[in-house]
């Protein structure tokens, strides 16, 4: 084993995609080099949306990701909303948390069965799984229909909700629909405990590694819309503080900017909330993870999948909460009255921390906006992993055991681009 | 189609996945039709094939750079039909917005060096590239929408082609008119039905997320938007959004951009 130049090829992604690959070059028994090569083809939202109404933009931010367009709702309503100084009140609070239950649901649901599991278990997609694991299957799929339910609640579809606007939502739910559904939650109860149980039964690699971890923190609740920006090395700051902390930059092999915070890669996501969070969660939510002996916070990367498992459990748990105590309200959205400013939103997409800032004028026109995804800030920290991760398993090992790896660390983060991950291909070029 | 199950392959090209997701939101169903079909490429769920000959041919996401010019051609190359998903496939997407700007300046302002990615000026619709069997409109296109035309294929008829105007929905659905009872200015006149005339169900506006309908009065409702105290640029900004480069919408909001604009 000398040199050797190593390429995992992706020829098609989805999401953070377009083509993707991992290049991998190796000296002297060492990764010399190694890019993750993303490109998605630039849409350009943060330019269109300049000059555009605030009544348009839940409904503009939303596109910009089909798999979490709750999040780009809050994380912008948050934003201009903090701009005209908007104080939507204690209902429109609540049921934000309920919406955001429901992303959590539907996202990680889908992560886990449709795109990751399967490859756990050695199958190529969630129809060959089904032939084998029907009840577990039949679970992710239930507990996919709940999320996608609870969303619609306000929305009337799962994929661009319609209901959210700046202040709040245009419509209430009505009592009636809200007691369905808390029925249908209490039946899921169980399957999110199982659920817990049986992700942490999947054989994962027992590989600790040092990484920073990001996320939102609440003075006492698990964090969804508000909180303080903290890390694992004792960062705590308001959100509107974040550039001046975290840098955003372009690298040649991305169209996805990458993010640094004090010039070092940090973790977003599940991993990194739970691990920040454990204080947070309600007692069962606790007492089920307990049970799994699995300790938290974890060094293991790989416990991504048992953290998503437990934040669909908690989602469940606050759900039945809020709907338990629901009340019709007055109005459901706070009246707006635009001015210039600029404001900022964080909120906890499923994949992890989502800021953006915007800049309004006094006609309510947006006049800049910055907008930063989960996945562009796990970027420097995905390569990060698979640097150490391919060395750890051993640089000499055939090609194909390398790229299951490879696939395997890059999946775990939930990318956008977990769909991509398998399908890379690799090219070995031996020097 | 071809004996045994049909093959089908759902592309992604410039979107946001939500259209996928109408495939993989079915649920059971999901299971049900991987039964009737043979799903031979689709990325997102993990089968992959990309280059396989088939039946049908979903496509999701626009036509933004020169490499998926080329590889729009050659899907159309190996497939029997090809059926476009969602406004970005159809119409170019919100991000066609883009088209009616200066592309490269906003490149410039996004990226700090654009000239490592390579994109083109515009964002268009598949349509614009090669030949369409069926266009299924929405933003997202929704289960229904794709159930109902592999259904189709399946029995060997012609999809149905949905272009009534939501009002008709809305009426069926016995809605209040948010247009005529609370003055918004509301699209429901000239966007096709299919969503299920979402928004008027939550005493909102429709924002024509799924396209032109037959016949769109664009003018008469323009000026009707104009009587309700809109500015000329609020109605320009009406037609121009997410399906903005549907040539109906195009048309009518370019008008009352330049009115504005003098």
């Amino acid at each position: 084993m000398g040199d050797r130049n190593v390429r995992i090829n992706v020829p098609l992604l989805a999401r953070v995609e377009g083509e993707g690959a991992l290049d991998v070059r190796v000296k002297e028994g060492r990764i010399d080099e190694l890019k993750l090569v993303i490109f998605e083809p630039p849409r350009l939202f943060e330019k269109f949306l300049e000059g555009r109404p605030y009544r348009e933009v839940p409904d503009a931010v939303s596109r910009i990701c089909g798999l979490c367009p709750v999040a780009y709702q809050m994380s912008a309503s948050h934003a201009i909303e903090d701009a005209f100084g908007t104080e939507p009140g204690p209902w429109v609070r609540e049921m934000r948390r309920l919406f955001y239950c429901g992303e959590w649901l539907q996202s990680h649901a889908v992560h886990m069965h449709l795109l990751a599991v399967p490859d756990f278990l050695g199958f190529n997609s969630v129809i060959e799984m089904a032939a084998h694991y029907p009840e577990e299957v039949r679970r992710g799929l239930e507990i996919q229909e709940i999320g996608n339910a609870i969303i619609r609640l306000f929305g009337q579809r799962s994929v661009h909700p319609v209901g959210t606007r700046v202040g709040g939502f245009y419509h209430a739910p009505q009592k009636a629909q809200v007691e369905a559904l808390l029925e249908r939650l209490h039946r899921a109860l169980p399957l999110a405990e199982a659920l817990v149980a049986w992700t942490a039964t999947l054989e994962v690699p027992d590989d600790p590694q040092e990484f920073v971890a990001v996320s939102l923190r609440h003075p006492d609740e698990y964090p969804m819309n508000e909180g303080r920006l903290v890390s694992s090395e004792g960062l705590d700051i308001d959100i509107a503080d974040y550039q001046g902390h975290f840098e955003e930059f372009q690298v040649p092999h991305s169209s996805a900017l990458h993010a640094l915070l004090e010039g070092k890669p940090y973790l977003v996501g599940p991993l990194a909330r739970l691990n920040l969070n454990l204080d947070r969660l309600p007692q069962p939510v606790r007492d089920t993870l307990a049970r799994t002996g699995v300790r938290f916070p974890s060094s293991n990367m790989f416990h991504s999948a048992l953290a998503r498992a437990v934040e669909v459990h908690y989602a469940i748990v606050e759900a039945i909460r809020i709907c338990e105590a629901y009340q019709l309200p007055e109005t459901p959205y706070a009246e707006v009255r635009p001015r210039a400013g600029i404001g900022y939103g964080c909120t906890e997409a499923p994949r992890g921390i989502l800021w953006h800032a915007f800049a309004m004028d006094d006609d309510g026109r947006v006049v800049k906006v910055t907008i930063i995804p989960p996945t562009s800030q796990n970027q420097a920290r995905m390569e990060q992993d698979l640097r150490w991760s391919l060395e750890r398993l051993g640089l000499e090992k055939p090609d194909e055991e390398l790229r299951l790896r490879g696939e395997m660390v890059i999946r775990n983060y939930d990318p956008c681009i977990s769909c991509s991950c398998h399908f890379l291909k690799l090219n070995v070029e031996r020097l | 189609m071809s004996k045994g199950k049909p093959r089908v392959a759902v592309h992604k090209f410039t979107s946001c996945d939500g259209c996928q997701l109408a495939f993989l939101n079915l649920g059971p169903q999901l299971l049900e039709l991987a039964q009737l079909v043979d799903i031979v490429h689709f990325a997102e769920a993990g089968m992959v094939a990309p280059d396989a000959e088939v039946d049908i041919a979903f496509v999701e996401g626009s036509i933004s750079t020169p490499h998926e010019a080329e590889r729009i051609r050659a899907i159309r190359a190996a497939s029997k039909q090809v059926i476009t998903i969602g406004a970005c496939a159809t119409a170019g997407g919100i991000q066609a917005l883009r088209n009616l700007h200066n592309a490269s300046e906003w490149m410039a302002d996004v990226y700090a060096r654009p000239d490592h990615l390579e994109t083109l000026a515009t964002s268009t619709p598949v349509s614009e590239h090669i030949r369409v069997d069926l266009e299924l409109w929405g933003c997202p296109t929704n289960g229904r929408q794709v159930i109902g035309a592999v259904r189709s294929l399946l029995f060997g008829a012609a999809p149905v082609d949905e272009r009534d105007k939501i009002c008709v929905e809305c009426k069926r659905k016995q809605n209040v008119c948010v247009l005529v009872a609370k003055g918004e200015p509301c699209m429901g006149p000239v966007t096709r039905t299919g969503c299920g005339a979402l928004c008027p169900a939550v005493e909102r506006d429709c924002f024509a997320c799924y396209g032109p309908s037959d016949n769109p009065n664009t003018g008469a409702l323009a000026h009707r938007f104009r009587e309700l105290g809109l500015s000329e640029r609020a109605v320009a900004d009406r037609f121009l959004f997410i399906n903005n480069w549907a040539q109906a919408y195009r048309v009518e909001g370019l008008k009352w951009r330049e009115q504005e604009n003098g």
